[in-house]
């Protein structure tokens, strides 16, 4: 085989690498929430937001290896599905109460 | 072979969630979140964490997903309705974001001492993670069945049919 292609092949990835991902991510996880004119992809633009930041929990366990960052992250899974829960019936409230979706419409805390 | 995975599955994550922008339907939106949950899965594997990447199949990319298409089906919500938004969010929100992607990425470029990630750095055992998890943590993870339990009820009182008050009597009525 070439040697670069070796060399490539035993190459590590710099935990910058990781760290830079999950910053785009969280970003376009802001840029989502923002943007989006639907309640339901509003609420997934904040469940991209949470694994961006699971993402460098990860990372940084591995950098200290430390175990706790991980269970950190099992947390926060256990939160978010909670949340998820949560969310998804209040939104469904909200359909059944105005018949819509679209977040421009729900602008009145009284139903 | 980290390298290649890591930029094959890093891609895949950055155009899920481009595509998760970019899609006006939801449920197309959903599928593209499964697509960046389970590359996720993939990237935490790279880092040596088996347990997250099990769990983000299944908490993540499973449940929750299904979750989310399945509200999406129920509701059959169309197509969003492109509006220019709020004036707010153009003039303060997509400055402060690019501002917020700036500083990360000029604070992690500057930083020097992080290691790197090989295939050969070995993983954490599901057997470390619970050793501390069941001896050291035992009372947050106690207290976070409870906040499950909490929210199955929340949740089943905010979707239940009907306001609060007809639900009430029909149940009163139904022990009658």
């Amino acid at each position: 085989m070439n040697p670069s292609i070796t060399s490539l092949l035993q190459q590590a990835v710099p935990l910058q690498a990781y760290l830079l991902l999950s910053a785009v991510l969280f970003t376009l996880g802001v840029i989502g929430f923002l943007v989006k004119r639907n309640l339901i992809t509003v609420f997934m633009s904040i469940e991209l937001m949470l694994n961006a930041v699971n993402l460098s929990f990860v990372t940084f366990a591995h950098q200290w290896h430390a175990v706790k960052g991980q269970i950190f992250v099992f947390f926060v899974m256990m939160v978010a599905a909670a949340e998820a829960a949560v969310g998804l019936a209040i939104i469904i409230a909200v359909f059944r109460a105005r018949a819509t979706l679209a977040v421009d419409r729900i602008d009145l805390m009284k139903l | 072979m980290h390298v290649i995975l890591f930029v094959v599955f890093a891609g895949f994550c950055l155009g899920g969630a481009i595509n998760l922008l970019l899609q006006s339907h939801p449920i197309n939106s959903a599928l593209s979140l499964i697509v960046v949950m389970s590359s996720l899965a993939v990237l935490y594997l790279l880092l040596g964490a088996e347990f997250l990447a099990a769990a983000q199949m299944i908490v993540y990319a499973g449940a929750i997903m299904v979750l989310f298409t399945f509200v999406v089906m129920l509701l059959n919500a169309g197509r969003e309705e492109r509006t220019l938004g709020s004036r707010a969010a153009g003039i303060i929100g997509f400055p402060a974001v690019v501002a917020l992607l700036a500083v990360l990425a000029t604070v992690l470029l500057r930083t020097r001492d992080l290691g790197t990630a090989a295939l050969s750095q070995g993983i954490t055992s599901t057997e470390e993670l619970s050793t501390v998890l069941f001896t050291k943590l035992l009372l947050p993870f106690e207290v976070t069945s409870v906040l499950i339990l909490i929210a199955i009820l929340g949740a089943v009182a905010l979707a239940r049919h009907g306001n609060g008050d007809s639900g009430g009597n029909q149940e009163r009525t139904e022990a009658k």
